[in-house]
């Protein structure tokens, strides 16, 4: 597009370059590795005078959260951004900004959880809070990083839910790639202007927030809020739309990656989908028919679009960078198949946990993924779960 | 199945091989490359090996898995190459680019270094001290590297630098002409 800058940045630069355009109202926040950069870049915006927020620096991500809460009920634009023992530490706070349908965006830089300590990429920090309301929304890549940021912040006002953006921890957080951002102004009109319905320095209309509610309308509550998640999936289509009519780059649920004629499929999140791009491209040069599916987004879960894309393969994959420690499978895998049940597709379904704690993924690991699948599909039995790169 | 150039830099904590790798990517990129610029993160220690990398390739690049087979390895450091295998993975017909004052011919016998690998030397240390006042190798290597390599085109390379170095010393025009001056002349001095 015309008005596009072309520059080199980080995953955590590109992040912080969203948060410059959008100009929220108010970030509070609290520093953690691989995510310190996103919110130091952006206090330095904010003490150079770039942006008009109000910056919070608090004492723990609990806090962090908390005003994020404060904040938004009042009627702010309001981002935040963390990582791993954050985001658990903030995880009381998140159903709460779910429960009050607060519309506030954080970037979550994927990283391990302790113990053992490990600063390094895995995806168990976003889905120890996959229950928790807020729209999960994964980028492949810087550039996604950035563009999955600008939409991030009209999909939670339009659907009044929050919105998690997540990038895999310095993997993308801190690799420079190339990235086209919008300009200033198109970011801005993009995004547009925030008009909360009903908040709390509204003195025409005044309300409580946060609220008793016990056997009476707890139930009821919780049931509109599920609802609200249920239709979000429209929203962030209706805005990954406009954003690819304007600006060129086309988003949905999640990306289908020579799925037309494809007889097996791996299902990944994350940087190592791009990975896995490349082993598909090479076997299909040698006629075999691989396929990828990338979930975007893994809150509302895409369950039938899922299903209607994956009804013609023979053997599926599933790649989960976590463990839900459930003696069965990784969490996305769980939802994979969940999906295909109520679909009536009966498949094999291999799930491999891998990349924990950082542990690489190299071609020679996908590679052997897809041969496993067509061993699979020739009726040869394997195991279901396989711990992908592991010493055992 | 690579379409693109894979760069391994190896320099000690605190010589700004993380630098330099960025400062190489975005020279690639100005040039209208895709590019991929990133660290190996471990303990971060002054003066312990480290290592960062390169991609750069004409069109997009979705492999975000490690640089295990670099087509040109750039060493900052020449002590690492007693205790690191910098050589480790390189392609056949690969660059090795050091920072040292001796002949391609030298390291070679000293290192004992496969003949399938192309050496280049340069005493960018010296170039540096010289030419910026300090020993800090990584930016007169990127001359260096374009000579060796033909990776980048090297006006462009310095006129993109120049514009960046402008932006951001616009208080130190020394600082500017110095780098530029190191760049150039390690370009001309390179040993190939």
């Amino acid at each position: 597009m015309a008005n596009e800058k072309i520059v080199a940045r980080t995953g955590n630069e590109a992040m912080a370059e969203a948060m410059r355009q959008i100009n929220p109202d108010v970030v509070a926040a609290y520093p953690i590795t691989p995510a310190t950069e996103v919110v130091q870049i952006f206090a330095g915006y904010v003490a150079d005078g770039i942006v008009d927020t109000e910056f919070v620096p608090v004492e723990s991500e609990h806090s962090a959260m908390s005003a994020c809460i404060g904040s938004s009920a009042a009627g702010g634009r309001t981002m935040t951004g963390t990582s791993s023992q954050g985001l658990a530490l903030m995880a009381e706070m998140l159903y709460i900004a779910a429960g009050l349908r607060l519309p506030i965006v954080m970037a979550d830089v994927n990283r391990a959880l302790s113990s053992p300590i490990n600063i390094h990429c895995d995806h168990s920090d976003t889905m120890m809070v996959r229950d928790a309301g807020w729209i999960q929304i994964f980028s492949e890549n810087c550039q996604e990083a950035y563009d999955n940021m600008l939409q991030a912040v009209r999909i939670a006002e339009t659907a009044k839910l929050p919105v998690v953006v997540t990038t895999d921890g310095f993997i993308i957080s801190h690799g420079m790639e190339r990235l086209e951002i919008l300009s200033d102004e198109d970011a801005k009109n993009f995004v547009g202007e925030y008009k909360p319905e009903n908040y709390l320095l509204n003195f025409d209309k005044p309300i409580t927030v946060g609220a008793l509610d016990l056997t009476d309308y707890y139930f009821e509550h919780k049931r509109q809020q599920v609802e609200a998640i249920k239709d979000s999936k429209k929203v962030i289509l209706d805005v990954a739309k406009e954003f690819g009519t304007k600006y060129g780059r086309t988003y949905g649920l999640f990306e289908q990656y020579k799925m037309d004629d494809a007889q097996i499929a791996i299902v990944a999140m994350g940087s190592t989908a791009g990975t896995t791009k490349v082993v598909v491209d090479e076997l299909r040069k040698n006629g075999v028919k691989a396929g990828l599916i990338k979930p975007r987004v893994f809150r509302p879960f895409p369950k039938e679009e899922l299903a209607e894309a994956l009804k013609n393969v023979k053997a599926i994959a599933v790649m989960d960078r976590s463990d839900s420690m459930n003696a069965q499978e990784g969490p996305l895998c769980v939802e994979v198949k969940a999906a295909l049940f109520d679909a009536d597709i009966k498949v094999p379904v291999l799930n491999y946990i891998y990349g924990l704690g950082g542990r690489e993924i190299k071609l020679e690991d996908i590679n052997f993924v897809y041969n496993e699948l067509t061993d699979a599909v020739s009726g040869k039995s394997k195991n279901r779960i396989s711990y992908l790169g592991v010493r055992e | 199945m690579k379409d693109f150039t894979e760069i391994r830099w190896h320099g000690r904590g605190g010589q700004g091989a993380k630098t330099a790798a960025l400062l190489l990517a975005d020279a690639a990129l100005a040039s209208g490359k895709y590019i991929q610029a990133f660290p190996e993160y471990g303990p971060e220690r002054m003066g312990a090996p480290v290592a960062s990398f390169n991609r750069i390739s004409s069109s997009q690049i979705s492999l975000h898995s490690g640089v295990t087979s670099p087509n040109i390895v750039i060493v900052l450091d020449p002590t690492l190459m007693d205790s690191v295998d910098v050589t480790e993975g390189m392609t056949s017909g690969g660059t090795l680019l050091v920072n040292i004052e001796k002949t391609p011919v030298e390291v070679r016998a000293q290192f004992g270094i496969d003949a399938g690998i192309k050496i280049a030397t340069v005493d960018a240390s010296k170039i540096s001290t010289e030419t910026i006042g300090r020993d800090i190798p990584n930016t007169p290597m990127l001359g260096a590297l374009i000579k060796a390599t033909g990776i980048l085109d090297f006006k462009e390379m310095i006129d993109d630098t120049k514009k960046k170095l402008e932006k951001k010393f616009r208080t130190k025009p020394e600082v500017i002409a110095g780098n530029l001056k190191a760049i150039e002349r390690a370009y001309s001095e390179v040993k190939i």
